[in-house]
């Protein structure tokens, strides 16, 4: 059966009616990510015999005629960032390259109580930083909508399956936009939650009070039904809030009137591509159509937001990828004098540039002397960031602007200059810093034909506002029907 | 505040990371571009802004002490790079 | 008296002692504390610091915190949070130690102590809750090339106790960590073994010598590790006082002047001496900064009440009311207040049934403290309860029964005779307290020691005990002892005035 282009909830329906088993789902699915991924490159490992396990037991459910999980038979695709089981879990890099966690994370423990079909390994920016997947150690992967682009980053390779038809879910992580950034860049749905709404339990941490998972899907229906499906408390994650999760599939087809949605001018400064703004003003006549209030507001700190996210970010990570030093797990240096040299060498030999540069970057402003000015600056700067939305939201129920302030760039265009990179974040990160959810959703193409994504954010633990309101959009649009071709 | 390659290397060895003599030059010029861009924050001022660390305003969260299953040994080993009998094997840490 | 006791000057310790918390499971795992485990069979991916795991915080590991600071009288905040101490070492396998920085859980308390000089308080900075590495040993196989790192540890629950620079000396070492011992195993916070490591400690010594001048010059601090019983810590203050005496002496140089660090040194328990290991050229560089990944914890104030309700008399409160109330002498009063609280509870119970506390006391001190010791039994579990000890010293005194046979008496008790009377006739021993049989008896065996007698009269008032030990043997020790003195003194004075008469 060909299924590239079926949701995850009509893939769902086939199994649970009888129409499909698992099993003919899985080798459908394999087979199209065969096909498909020798050019676009999404996959690093791809768990061909794990997933027709799973399907087996899957089938073998059903015909014990038990109750079936909320994504049962259906393919999803995992960013290499989390950890599975006997898996090989790279994120992306050289140092891991030979790293088999002993445990799942809890997403994937989520995901295979729900009776998915866990399929592979997506590919990723090393240790999740970068905004183009070009800082993958393994390969480079390719929008599908132009192959000589990027898929936007850190979750390309998710964005990319999905995308592609590979998969019709996919998991992703956002520190500053990389769940978000490549959705839109990809013409596809990709959510980050609030943080502290899934889990990071499993999900090895790039900067850990920005981290959060989300989901990629072709549309609202099937984003909402992965997003209940892993969101939730975990007590191995203290912070995991104790909050019920809303029913969100049933929620996000209630539109949200009255609707009054905050639109920041900071997000339509200097840098922002004029055929992404007119797609983004576009949309908001589509919601005025509807019968929104659109309020122009104010975000008055935006323009501090790279800086102060990649203070944070990086001070995180240079304490957060301490571990990987050769010395109890992960790749080891050869060749060595003694110790520290093993710690130097192990840790030079195995990260890449950006990864090497956030790291001198983090230790340099942590460090004595530094942490005050830089450091401390930027987590006050991250607090009057927080009070500017708070303000908005006091009057607003979302913010609505770009996802990205242009369409996928051609790969190769920006690694030679990482501050222009760090740049591209300009309007996700913000979100990351506050701990807010945000939507990135299809708005519409450019005249090359790149998709453009429209950004949705609420105040925080509001992800049913943002998928109903995203859902309005897309019933009175068909951007999100659209396939690369 | 810009840095000079001596800065560069005393973060290096901070970090644990060897680098190559162009690396280090690679990186004095991008460390620079970067840091002299965070200088724009001290444009701002912060006087009597608490730091915010963390998103969550969510306090007190415990386990109880109740013993959990462990790995087994041959688990816990399983993916050193030097595995000695049971323990972890690192190169020798003179005091 | 040494040379370099001959000159005054003040020694300057600063303690800091480090305490693994009596939980079951580690700070941020369920993973088992239980010591001498196989190697890394108690890892799981937390205290393996795995790629993805994150901490949870031990809720017990944080109430034995408080009420430990507490009890060491320090001042609980009602906000604290955790923070990364960044460093790179094989028994971190994080490569960074999840501890408090800026605003530890508790600060400014005191431990009162004595150390034979009466009572004194010495100054807590602060204590604070943190994580344990792992055990790192050196491959004697692999010819010095190679560590192995057992991680069983790592994660344990640490409690870091650091004291103001006030303990002034080698016996104040001691007495300081035997009242943390004290009052940590008391409360159940921790067990103190530093044998096993659960209690470790690092001195910081200097000394303040005065010269001729008026001034005070300070010797350069040294900071001691490797201190592996109370007696060595002791050990390693004396030595190391006296040789920044002789040093200072030779070299003159002083804390504070240019060049002059503080120096590491480990304490050889072999050759009873610090070796000054060599200095790391780099200041250490920890770049602390909020753990992302456990959320602060706030301690209200009823909480606090409550917990410090909980805590019952503690050592020091004891050490003070015993002799007030019993009489006691103050070293009395250490010496039970040392063995514990339940020891403490079972001497105010046997000296209200018996009603002589110094006798009770003295029990206690000597023959009970020595039978526990015998058998490695705490108080709760030894055999003669303390209305039986108040029934032996009620019955000592109302026979009079000697010091030996009272012993044979309470070993007897404590090979489980329920009583000293029942004890006394297993043992056949009946005490004679009839004078008339007495006085005979005590006629005889001066009638059968003339030597005795005569070194009597010549004004050698103890010949008299050789007559007494006649006695002593004729009745086998069961003779009322202050009986036997009276008649022997009447009998030999009589005796001394028929000889005169005759």
């Amino acid at each position: 059966m060909a299924m590239m282009d079926t949701s995850a909830a009509e893939i769902r329906q086939l199994f649970v009616g009888g129409q499909a088993s698992a099993r003919e789902i899985t080798h459908s699915c394999l087979e199209v990510i065969r096909q498909r991924d020798g050019n676009i490159k999404a996959f690093l490992h791809v768990d061909e015999a794990g997933a027709l396990d799973q399907a087996r037991l899957v089938d073998e459910k059903r015909a014990r005629g038990e109750a079936l999980g909320q994504l049962a038979g259906v393919p999803v695709a995992l960013k290499d960032v989390l950890c599975v089981r006997g898996q090989p879990t790279t994120c992306g890099s050289k140092i891991l390259a030979s790293f088999t966690p002993p445990y799942d994370a809890h997403v994937v423990a989520r995901l295979r109580q729900a009776d998915a079909i866990l399929v592979g390994k997506t590919n990723m920016d090393e240790f999740a930083m970068g905004s183009s997947t070009e800082n993958s150690a393994y390969h480079t992967t390719r929008n599908p909508w132009d192959l000589e682009r990027t898929p936007g980053g850190s979750s390309g390779g998710s964005a990319a399956a999905v995308a592609a038809g590979e998969v019709p879910l996919a998991i992703g992580s956002d520190t500053g936009g990389s769940i978000r950034q490549p959705a839109g860049l990809c013409g596809i749905v990709g959510m980050k939650p609030s943080y502290g709404r899934v889990s990071r339990f499993g999900l090895i941490a790039y900067g850990s009070s920005l981290d959060q998972i989300g989901p990629f899907a072709r549309n609202i229906a099937d984003a909402a039904l992965l997003l209940a499906c892993v969101a939730g408390h975990d007590a191995r994650d203290s912070t995991s809030v104790e909050r019920a999760v809303p029913a969100y599939a049933q929620m996000s087809e209630q539109p949200l009137r009255p609707l009054t949605i905050g639109v920041p001018r900071e997000f339509f400064g200097a840098g922002l591509d004029g055929e992404v703004e007119k797609a983004v003003r576009a949309a908001l006549e589509v919601y005025q159509g509807l019968g929104a209030t659109i309020r122009d507001v104010s975000l008055p700190h935006t323009r501090f937001a790279v800086a102060a996210y990649y203070l944070v970010a990086t001070a995180e990570a240079s304490s957060n990828l301490a571990r990987y030093d050769g010395g109890h797990f992960g790749r080891r240096a050869t060749m060595f004098d003694n110790l520290i040299d093993m710690y130097c060498r192990s840790r030079g030999e195995g990260f890449g540039a950006e990864v090497k540069r956030r790291i001198m970057l983090g230790t340099h402003v942590l460090s004595s002397g530094y942490r005050d000015a830089y450091y401390v600056k930027a987590l006050k700067v991250r607090r009057l960031i927080k009070q500017d939305f708070d303000e908005v939201f006091n009057n607003c129920d979302v913010i609505i602007g770009p996802t990205s302030p242009t369409p996928a760039f051609k790969l190769g265009e920006k690694v030679g200059d990482p501050l222009a990179m760090y740049l591209s974040d300009v309007y996700t990160i913000s979100a990351n810093l506050a701990g807010l959810p945000g939507i990135s959703i299809p708005c519409g193409f450019t005249g090359s034909g790149l998709p453009i994504g429209l950004q949705i954010l609420a105040a925080p633990f509001e992800e049913q506002k943002l998928l109903q309101v995203a859902r309005m959009f897309e019933r009175e649009t068909d951007w999100h029907d659209r396939r690369p071709g | 505040m810009s840095l000079d390659v001596e800065q560069i290397r005393w973060i290096a060895h901070l970090a644990r990371l060897e680098l190559a003599d162009d690396e280090i030059d690679g990186l004095a010029r991008d460390l620079n571009a970067i840091v002299s861009y965070m200088d724009q924050l001290q444009q701002l001022n912060t006087d009597g802004i608490e730091p915010l660390a963390h998103p969550l305003d969510v306090k007190n969260v415990f386990r109880e002490d109740v013993p959990a299953s462990s790995l087994a040994v041959d688990e816990a080993l399983a993916s050193a790079p030097d595995r000695r009998g049971n323990y972890f094997g690192v190169p020798a840490v003179l005091d | 008296m040494t040379w370099s006791e001959s000159i005054s000057y003040r020694t300057v310790i600063g303690l800091e002692v480090h305490v693994q918390l009596l939980t079951r499971t580690k700070l941020f795992c369920g993973c088992s504390t239980t010591f001498g485990q196989p190697p890394n069979s108690a890892t799981c991916p937390v205290c393996l610091g795995l790629p993805g795991a994150l901490p949870v915080m031990n809720r017990r590991a944080f109430d034995l915190a408080v009420k430990a600071a507490l009890a060491l009288n320090c001042r609980v905040a009602g906000f604290t949070k955790w923070d990364r101490k960044n460093y790179f070492y094989p028994d971190l396998p994080k490569n960074y130690q999840i501890s408090q920085y800026d605003l530890p859980f508790s600060e400014e308390g005191w431990l009162e102590i004595d150390a034979g000089q009466g009572p004194r308080r010495i100054g807590l900075i602060r204590v604070h809750l943190e994580e344990d590495a792992g055990k790192l040993l050196h491959d004697e196989n692999g010819g010095g090339q190679a560590s192995r790192v057992d991680l069983n540890r790592a994660g344990t629950p640490l409690l870091e106790i650091v004291s103001k620079p006030e303990v002034a000396s080698p016996e104040e070492t001691r007495a300081y960590l035997e009242e943390i011992r004290l009052l940590l195993r008391e409360l159940g916070v921790s067990d103190c073994e530093m044998q096993e490591g659960s209690l470790r400690c690092d001195a910081n010594i200097n000394l303040h010598i005065p010269q001729a001048d008026g001034s005070v010059a300070a010797t350069p601090i040294v900071e001691v590790k490797n201190l592996n019983s109370v007696a060595a810590v002791e050990r390693a203050m004396r030595y190391e006082t006296q040789r920044q005496f002789e040093q200072f002496q030779k070299d003159g140089k002083k804390w504070g002047e240019p060049g002059v660090h503080k120096a590491t040194a480990g304490w050889d328990e072999n050759s009873r001496t610090t070796r000054i290991q060599r200095r790391k050229e780099e200041a250490a560089d920890y770049r602390y900064f909020p753990e992302p990944d456990l959320v602060p914890v706030t301690v209200s104030a009823a909480r606090v009440d409550e917990v410090r309700a909980e805590l019952g008399e503690l050592p020091a409160a004891q050490r003070a009311r015993l002799p007030a109330q019993y009489g006691l002498s103050a070293y009395d009063a250490g010496v039970l207040t040392r063995q514990g609280r339940a020891f403490v509870a079972y001497f105010e119970e046997a000296a209200r049934l018996c009603g002589d506390a110094k006798e009770t006391a003295n029990w206690l001190a000597n023959d009970v403290l020595q039978a526990l010791n015998e058998s490695k039994q705490a108080i709760r579990y030894f055999p003669i309860s303390a209305a039986g000890l108040a029934d032996l010293i009620g019955e000592i005194k109302a026979t009079g029964l000697n010091k030996q046979r009272s012993r044979e008496v309470f070993a007897e008790m404590l090979a489980g005779c329920p009583s000293a009377k029942q004890a006394m006739d297993k043992l056949g021993i009946k005490v004679i307290a009839d004078r008339d049989q007495l006085a005979d008896i005590v006629r005889r065996a001066i009638a059968a020691n003339p030597t005795a007698v005569a070194d009597f009269k010549k004004g050698k008032t103890k010949a008299a005990d050789a007559i007494k030990g006649a006695v002593m043997r004729e009745t086998k020790g069961m003779a009322r002892t202050e009986l036997v003195q009276e008649i022997l003194l009447e009998e030999l004075h009589r005796a001394g005035s028929d000889a005169d008469r005759g």
